[in-house]
């Protein structure tokens, strides 16, 4: 970890000479995907191989008989990029032994449903077998692919088409999964948030993620403007928002230490975050300020439990 | 079948999942991919003991359900690597949505699968639910009569599947307990022959990082069908290879294998038809119903699916009346699985048997002696008859 050549301005990341992800593809505009598979292409050295979970994607990308990607990639179904990902890591760890064949990197990609829902038993397993992968979670928070359904990633209050902001239930009553904590307790070696408003910090983590010998989760932050009903053009505002109002902490963990990567000191009110978001309109009515209250409670405790696992 | 000693071979005492275990080490797998499950457990700790001691150097992934574990299997076929794994009943169920992206990405991997009946409620003994539950899936299916079978399929089987113009998953099914745990005698061959049959897998269409592919993309109404085509078309491909493969198989064990199997059919009346152990205690009752003067015979299938369909319509020719024994259910159907096989196997034949469905054994109920001669006593009697007066009898159940 100490001879990685971390990169120090967004300059450094490699430009379009060295592009993995072809244009073409279907994703919208706005999101932020694609933003971090290029980046994490450029981060992680050859040979490489991609699983990638069924959601935007995977849809997106690879409409047959087309695809975007120019590396190796694989999708299986929804819950088992995680399963599916073993497979080949402990398969070429054999097959290099046995007939010298050259283990690939493997970088795992999938959605907050396809992590946090239903793919969290197969990484949970993965994780805890110490596969050599870095899986990256694009957390849009929600079941976009679907169709804005909630998903444990959608924050409270957040307005879905399954948490509508209806009379009585003013949108999602439940707060948001903690997925750090599930990768740490499971027994990834190196756990980080990211970002797309932060590039330098992303690339970085991804190159630290690729470095452990063994499973690597980072939980990136993927603004949806079809799905957060928001101006694609406001998609790294909204990202960068979301680290200052302490919405989305960026922290990693490694070798037992938690470590903030961005301070916020002094947080932006929530307020200028959510009213660039229409899933979070109805919170700013006056009968529903209990729900916004609830909202600001988690993210404060959120943040105050990482700032105590910094100090640990 | 006679068991005849031959060259670099030895006789063994094994039960049905040590010999699958063992013959799964002997094909030198490069990946060992499974989840225990009562009647399985014992290939996969057999297994894991050869990895551990490096007997067989093969990835060993423990996974932690077997959604997981054919899931990982694809990903080990992936890499162009031997992929072995086993699972029963439950875990089949579990692994039901990727039988289907298996076949259908064309990868070859082979599955013990230790017949257990489906919950609910739960039991652990055999029935066919889970051979049946696959039959749609793409999969290629064996059933093994007895723990020589079991053992000596699994080499074949990999030899299929791995065939380019094949290029399909393949289950080789053993029943619960009678095959899994039972001890038998079987030959076994010297680790050092096994590559003479089976050599180390070429791999085809794996991943290749100087010519990089996407696997498993999304595709709609304009090609999906076409790809649905094509996995049938490798099921049709596959039936001469099978044949031809169980062919070498047979010379080079000196033990006979074919898609399907008679006894005493060709001056019979009446026959049945029967999958997996039972097979063998009917040709039993067969001979002793010969030697009463009943002119009865038996058929079973090694092969399962691609269903022998041009086989059994030559073998059946002559016969007046088939009994189709079935371990499972079909809830509502007009019969149980198969025996809606062979009915719509033989419908178009100009003349052919009348055939009736035996439903027996379910979570490994037995079926007593008196059962199984009246079995044949009702087959004769129908083809005596001429008509079919129930076209679903259950035997040996308590009403």
């Amino acid at each position: 970890m100490e001879s990685l050549k971390l990169i120090k301005r967004i300059n450094d990341i490699p430009g379009d000479d060295v592009e993995y992800f072809a244009p073409g593809h279907r994703l919208c505009a706005g999101c932020g995907a694609p933003q971090l598979i290029r980046t994490v292409l450029k981060a992680i050295p050859d040979p490489k191989v991609v699983v990638n979970a069924t959601g935007c994607v995977e849809v997106a990308t690879t409409v047959y008989p087309y695809t975007s990607w120019r590396v190796n990639w694989v999708h299986n179904a929804f819950e088992n990029a995680a399963a599916t990902a073993s497979g080949i890591e402990a398969t070429f760890e054999v097959l290099e032994k046995k007939y010298g064949k050259k283990k690939p990197h493997i970088i795992v990609l999938g959605g907050d449903g396809g992590t946090f829902d239903i793919g969290l038993q197969s990484l949970s397993g993965a994780i805890e077998r110490g596969h050599d992968f870095v899986y990256i979670c694009y957390d849009n928070e929600a079941y976009m692919n679907t169709g804005i359904q909630r998903s444990a990633a959608t924050p409270r209050g957040a307005w879905t088409t399954t948490t509508p902001s209806g009379r009585v239930i003013p949108g999602k009553p439940e707060r948001k999964k903690d997925l750090i904590g599930i990768a740490v307790a499971n027994g990834a070696l190196y756990a980080a948030t990211a970002n797309p408003a932060f590039p330098v910090d992303l690339y970085n983590k991804i190159l630290k993620a690729d470095a452990v010998k063994g499973p690597a989760v980072i939980h990136y932050y993927s603004p949806c403007p079809t799905g957060w009903h928001m101006d694609p053009a406001k998609s790294i505002e909204a990202a960068r928002l979301a680290v200052r109002t302490r919405v989305f902490p960026l922290y990693e963990y490694y070798e037992g230490k938690y470590r903030l990567t961005f301070d916020v000191k002094k947080p932006v009110p929530l307020e200028e975050y959510i009213k660039l978001q229409g899933r979070f309109r109805h919170l700013l009515k006056p009968e529903n300020k209990w729900r916004l209250d609830q909202l600001k409670k988690d993210i404060e405790e959120n943040w105050n439990r990482i700032v105590r696992l910094t100090q640990i | 079948m006679a068991q005849t000693m031959v060259k670099n071979s030895k006789l063994v005492g094994m039960n049905g999942d040590e010999a699958v275990a063992f013959a799964a080490k002997q094909a030198n797998v490069d990946a060992v991919v499974a989840f225990p499950i009562t009647p399985q457990t014992i290939i996969v700790e057999r297994l894991s003991e050869y990895i551990f001691n490096g007997e067989l150097e093969a990835a060993f992934i423990p996974v932690e359900s077997e959604h997981s574990a054919l899931s990982a299997c694809i990903g080990a076929a992936l890499t162009g690597g031997r992929v072995f794994t086993a699972t029963a009943s439950q875990g089949l169920a579990l692994m039901y949505e990727i039988l289907y992206i298996a076949s259908s990405m064309r990868l070859p991997i082979v599955m013990a699968l230790g017949n257990r009946a489906f919950s609910g409620p739960i039991n652990i003994h055999c029935s066919h639910d889970d051979a049946y539950a696959a039959r749609d899936a793409g999969w290629m299916s064996f059933f093994a009569e007895n723990v020589q079978e079991a053992y000596d399929l699994i080499f074949p089987a990999f030899k299929i599947t791995e065939n380019k113009d094949v290029l399909l998953p393949a289950i080789v099914n053993l029943d619960a307990f009678i095959l899994t745990h039972s001890v038998e005698g079987l030959y076994v061959f010297d680790d050092k022959v096994i590559p003479e049959f089976l050599p180390q897998k070429e791999p085809h269409d794996a991943i290749d990082f100087e010519n990089p592919k996407t696997y498993g993309p999304f595709a709609l109404f304009d090609y999906y069908m076409e790809i649905k085509r094509q996995q049938e078309a490798a099921m049709e491909t596959a039936r001469p290879i099978i044949k031809k493969v169980l062919d070498e198989y047979s010379e080079f064990s000196g033990r006979k294998y074919s898609p399907i199997k008679t006894y005493m059919i060709d001056d019979a009346e009446a026959a049945v038809m029967v999958l997996g152990s039972m097979a063998g205690t009917m040709r039993v009752f067969a001979k002793k119903a010969r030697e009463a003067g009943k002119k009865v015979g038996v058929i079973s299938l090694t092969q399962y699916r691609p269903f022998p369909v041009e086989e059994l319509r030559k073998v059946v020719k002559g016969l007046k009346a088939i009994a189709v024994m079935d371990r499972s259910v079909s809830f509502g159907s007009p019969g149980a699985q198969l025996y809606m096989d062979v009915s719509t196997a033989l419908y178009n034949m100009r003349e052919r048997p009348l055939i009736y469905n035996v439903v027996y054994g379910l979570g490994g109920r037995e079926l007593p002696i008196a059962d199984i001669e009246k079995i044949f006593d009702d087959v004769l009697q129908v083809a005596k008859d001429g008509e079919v007066k129930k076209e679903i009898v259950w035997m040996g159940l308590r009403e």
